[in-house]
């Protein structure tokens, strides 16, 4: 669509510029100045520029938070988008099937963060709950406390639980936009199955794909209620994700320099990586015009 | 074809279920019945966990407090969001594009890098422990989330509406309020849902703004495990009690989903 050129919608975006920056930029101008300085206590401070940032880009333990961040990230995306998309193209389009399966599914989506850990702490635990019991029972040494794999395995089928249903309503508000004349005109055409998605569903979940793909990786890559309360970042380090380990460095060790500094970083890797999703995406967007 | 094809929406909701269903049978039993042994269902139904819950006033001034603040949370992100999303949608301004993605990087922002900071910030300003202070932080990453989701609905409402009303002599604001809230109701919906939603479940922030008289649901629940062993039976009832307020906030949006989407240039 064609838009004005009209620098009174400035007085517009004006009440969110101005809530946004005493929420956003006051804070984050606190932690910029943490950390370029060190303190001995007593609110005494002094300068020490970019040392740690240098420390934190060197240390081994920053790396391999984030090469598991990564990881845990790229699993996320690769299970939930696929099947989100599957899911979402099977669902009934309309009636009572439609609205119980909306309901349904938007439902571990509104449970909050620490609950669904509780949930899934619960659910997986050999003694009381029915999955270890069950693995249990069928003779599967399974012990997410003990086992960094199974460990893993439950944050992400966790996650999957939890998230997946985003993807979902959302590819299936884009489904809903499509006029049935374009189905018909695929059906005349003998269009197959494949073409149908590929030509018509998938060019019209493009933005809502954006969205979800852009949501499900900044989520993922800030995880950590669920994590904390299911593994606490154990067995060992195995599931510290960036999050958990600033925390722990924030508030546990109260290093605030350091962690001013990881903050940055981490800041600063997740807006570059949605950038390049942002860009990637919506240049796709621009040719399919 | 049809019946194939519907097993694997009912596949996915049997996963999606099954710990919920776990949850409410643990809800169910007492803690010695938890611990004791293994069955499928209560063996002895019990409502004393949620009897608990709901007379024990430190359980449920929880469930007030953070009512108070998502709905507060709501209505501010909403109306400042509304404004900026109809800018960006039919306008062309100075550094719009970077305005709008500095917007979206704020929802890119991990809560643990301002745990520290909102603690200062709203300590300072004599905000600390208040609802308001919670919904404000929640801003952070709800109104650039409104925005974008607004945006897109308003998108798909023709300009040539805007200026016909123009044409019939509306003023901006009586067009904006009488004809143009209306047509992007749906989009109200839809982003206040996800408004509530993420508010209603974030702990991290809530939890650091709060110490008593704003303490929300999720962080009283964190105190069980402190006390002598988990109760068990009591935070799975509470667990449950935290799903409830958001069944029914889907069951309203779900009637805009249905007939909205197709407005939206979604």
């Amino acid at each position: 669509m064609q838009r004005k050129l009209n620098q009174k919608a400035w007085f517009l975006v004006l009440p969110v510029f101005l809530l946004v920056a005493f929420s956003a930029v006051l804070p984050l101008m606190t932690v910029v100045n943490y950390s370029v300085q060190d303190t001995f206590g007593n609110n005494e401070f002094y300068w020490v520029g970019t040392e740690w940032f240098v420390e934190i880009l060197n240390s081994e333990r920053f790396h391999s938070a984030l090469g598991r961040q990564l990881l845990f990230s790229g699993i996320i995306l690769a299970i939930e988008i696929p099947l989100g998309i599957l899911i979402a193209l099977s669902m009934p389009k309309k009636g009572w099937g439609a609205s119980i399966c909306l309901v349904l599914m938007a439902l571990p989506l509104l449970i909050p963060w620490n609950v669904v850990g509780t949930i899934w702490q619960i659910f997986a635990r050999e003694d009381i709950g029915l999955l270890g019991h069950t693995l249990a029972a069928m003779g599967i040494d399974y012990n997410y406390t003990h086992s960094p794999t199974a460990a893993w395995i439950t944050i992400i089928i966790m996650d999957v639980w939890h998230w997946t249903s985003l993807v979902v309503l959302l590819c299936y508000a884009g489904l809903c936009s499509i006029p049935d004349a374009f189905y018909q005109a695929a059906k005349i055409d003998g269009a197959s199955r494949w073409a149908v998605f590929r030509y018509i569903q998938f060019p019209k979940m493009n933005r809502v794909l954006l969205i979800a793909v852009l949501l499900r990786f900044m989520d993922s890559f800030m995880i950590y209620t669920e994590p904390f309360v299911l593994t606490g970042g154990g067995p060992g380090n195995s599931t510290t994700f960036l999050s958990i380990d600033l925390v722990k460095m924030a508030i546990g060790q109260f290093d605030l320099g350091p962690a001013a500094a990881f903050s940055l970083v981490y800041f600063l890797i997740v807006l570059l990586l949605s950038w390049v999703f942002y860009t990637v995406m919506t240049a796709r967007d621009g040719e399919a015009n | 074809m049809l019946k194939r094809i519907r097993i694997i929406p009912t596949l996915y909701i049997i996963f999606l279920m099954l710990p919920i269903y776990w949850l409410l049978t643990m809800a169910l039993k007492t803690n010695a019945e938890i611990l004791g042994g293994f069955s499928l269902w209560p063996q002895n139904p019990t409502l004393a966990n949620f009897k608990t819950i709901l007379t024990d006033p430190s359980w449920y001034n929880g469930y007030i407090n953070s009512t108070i603040y998502v709905a507060l949370n709501t209505v501010i992100s909403i109306s400042v969001a509304l404004p900026a999303a109809y800018a960006f949608s039919r306008y062309r301004f100075m550094g719009d594009k970077h305005l709008f993605f500095w917007l979206l990087s704020n929802r890119m922002a991990p809560p643990a890098v301002f745990v520290l900071p909102f603690f200062q910030l709203y300590s300072s300003i004599g905000l600390f422990d208040t609802h308001i202070a919670v919904a404000l932080a929640h801003c952070l990453f709800n109104v650039p989330l409104a925005v974008w989701i607004l945006e897109g609905f308003m998108s798909g409402v023709p300009k040539e509406i805007d200026e016909t009303a123009q044409i019939d002599g509306y003023s901006f604001g009586a067009f904006f309020a009488r004809i143009f809230t209306p047509l992007i109701a749906s989009g109200i919906g839809v982003a206040a849902f996800f408004c509530f939603m993420f508010s209603w479940v974030e702990l991290l922030i809530a939890r650091t703004l709060t110490s008593v008289d704003a303490k929300p649901i999720a962080a009283v629940m964190t105190r069980t495990v402190s006390a002598s062993g988990l109760d068990w039976g009591v935070l799975a009832a509470a667990g449950v009690l935290t799903i409830v307020p958001g069944a029914i906030v889907i069951w309203f949006v779900r009637n805009h989903i249905a007939k909205g989407f197709a407005l939206g240039r979604v």
